[in-house]
């Protein structure tokens, strides 16, 4: 064999080996995670885990009612907020704004916020909205939520309009449609799936989001759907039980967190199917 | 090869074939100038746009002809940057009027893109959706509007049982045929064609040329062309532009048998470009 080539392919099979490898190593510790979650979590799956609230310390049942509904509160509220805003937002950049200094400006903010720890947006929260309120309260948890989902939407929202070709907005143009109909008829229809995947991934990380919720929400041992008093959610609820000396409330953490984690594997599985059914077109 | 000739005699791009007679001007273009920022893109261009006849535009890359097209339905507009001088006039209407109402200039002067752009959504919505942007109309003629445009583009054979598929299902020549059948459908005066059979292949780039000829009963068509076996089938008049200018500008037949300018003698003959 040519001795270039066979150096060649030597190399190859060698970086092959190399990023193979990587990709095996990041995966062991997810497999490990989910298998301990698995693992431990099962057990306490039952249907009290959904019907009874958190139960006070020492009893032997109960379950996670109440952080489960507030948990879903939160995030409906806190998707509800910030999704809007960050599709109105990457919508700004991606058409009206694409020639605009401004918009490289937003874009860079965005990024930041993008990758601002989520305690940072809690205690950002906890002194904008908690301490004016003079109390924790579920709002305030909802609004640190769409805190950290306005970035996520908006960044995904730019990129899959961006992927709209141009040629599709010249022709709408060309038949004489006003931008804003150029927009809403023609480009977020051929963004859909992209857009809805980026609520979807969004309402998927804050689902298990606990700091934000830290500052703002607290928590409640009780059911409550006050929106101005604390509210149970699952993050902290497990962050709470987990470091409690009772063996009932461990299990009842490590079933919260096998909840939470299904929830956001489902969620991608869906933002999945969505994107695959957008290149199948 | 043999096809080809036969189809350039009946398209009248040969001089034994009777000429057509001069048409009242649909769109007059005088003293032009186009600039993108700095760049000086069209330079002084004179010409008019026949009623139902069909203007080719033909040149090498850059020469300018796409970019005088998109100003005839101010497309140019969409984006930032770009000035244009001179007068240009669609009938009593002056196209570059800065109060001008752009979306009804658009649907009076249609145009179709190099690459087939259906809208993601079914093929009858794709006709039904520009209709509704001017007209409110029951759902019987909205049928019957949507019939008439397919037929117009030569697509209702092949499509009339799958109108609710989507309209990305279609082959790309079919697709191409969709925008055409879209833009005839709200009825336009003029129909710009930007190279509208450089993504297709030979038969489906056949069908389209036969649909231009067609077209030009009722519209007046202007057609931007790298092809200029293209131009010498479809067009009764014939622009030459080399480098933002307008060199030629003639009866098709003249143009391919008897150039006057070198340039377009050397164009056409595959000199250069």
């Amino acid at each position: 064999m040519n001795p270039i080539y066979s150096r060649r392919r030597r190399k190859d099979i060698l970086i092959r080996g190399l990023c193979f490898g990587a990709a095996a190593f990041g995966v062991t510790w997810l497999a490990l995670i989910l298998i301990t979650l698995f693992y431990n979590g099962l057990a306490g799956l039952n249907l009290d885990l959904f019907v009874a609230d958190t139960p006070p310390p020492g009893s032997t049942e109960g379950g996670l009612r109440n952080a489960i509904v507030g948990s879903l509160i939160m995030t409906v509220i806190g998707v509800g907020i910030g999704a809007p805003l960050g599709l109105f937002a990457g919508t700004y950049l991606a058409e009206y704004g694409r020639n605009d200094k401004l918009t490289s400006v937003i874009r860079f903010i965005n990024d930041i916020l993008l990758s601002a720890p989520s305690i940072i947006i809690g205690l950002f929260i906890y002194g904008a909205v908690v301490v004016p309120m003079r109390g924790f309260s579920a709002i305030a948890g909802s609004l640190a939520l769409a805190v950290i989902v306005i970035p996520v939407v908006l960044r995904t929202t730019e990129d899959m309009l961006l992927l709209v070709p141009n040629a599709l907005r010249e022709a709408a143009s060309a038949l004489g449609l006003p931008r804003s109909l150029v927009i809403k008829r023609i480009a977020y229809r051929a963004a859909r799936s992209g857009l809805i995947t980026g609520v979807l991934l969004a309402t998927a990380r804050v689902a298990g989001e606990t700091a934000p919720l830290l500052f703002t929400a607290l928590s409640n041992q009780f059911f409550s759907l006050g929106l101005n008093k604390t509210m149970a959610n699952l993050p902290v609820t497990i962050n709470n039980f987990v470091q409690s000396p009772y063996a009932y409330w461990k299990q009842l953490a490590w079933s919260g967190a096998l909840l939470i984690t299904l929830t956001v594997l489902a969620l991608n599985i869906g933002a999945r199917i969505l994107s695959a059914e957008r290149t199948a077109k | 090869m043999t096809d080809l000739s036969v189809s350039m005699s009946a398209a009248g791009g040969l001089p034994q074939a009777p000429m057509l007679p001069e048409a009242p001007a649909k769109v007059t273009v005088r003293n032009l100038n186009f600039y993108y920022g700095e760049h000086h893109a069209l330079k002084n261009i004179n010409l008019a746009l026949g009623t139902n006849r069909v203007t080719a535009f033909i040149g090498p890359s850059g020469c300018g002809k796409s970019t005088l097209l998109r100003i005839f339905n101010r497309m140019y507009d969409l984006y930032p940057g770009q000035r244009v001088t001179g007068q240009l006039m669609l009938d009593q209407t002056n196209i570059l009027d800065p109060k001008l109402d752009l979306n009804l200039l658009r649907a009076r002067v249609g145009m179709v893109f190099q690459k087939p752009t259906p809208f993601p959504m079914t093929i009858y919505e794709n006709i039904a959706f520009g209709i509704r942007l001017y007209e409110k109309i029951s759902k019987s003629e909205m049928d019957d509007r949507v019939e008439k445009a397919l037929r117009g583009g030569a697509l209702w054979n092949e499509v009339k049982d799958k109108l609710n598929a989507s309209g990305l299902s279609l082959s790309g020549g079919q697709q191409q045929r969709l925008c055409i059948a879209r833009t005839v459908a709200v009825r336009p005066e003029v129909i710009l064609f930007d190279e509208p059979c450089s993504a297709l292949d030979p038969i489906s780039t056949a069908k389209v040329e036969e649909l231009i000829q067609e077209l030009s009963e009722n519209y007046t068509i202007a057609i931007v062309t790298h092809n200029m076996q293209q131009a010498a089938r479809v067009s009764d008049k014939t622009a030459f532009m080399y480098l933002g200018e307008l060199i030629e500008f003639d009866d098709t037949s003249k143009i391919f048998t008897s150039p006057t300018d070198r340039r377009t003698q050397d164009y056409i003959t595959g000199r250069f470009g």
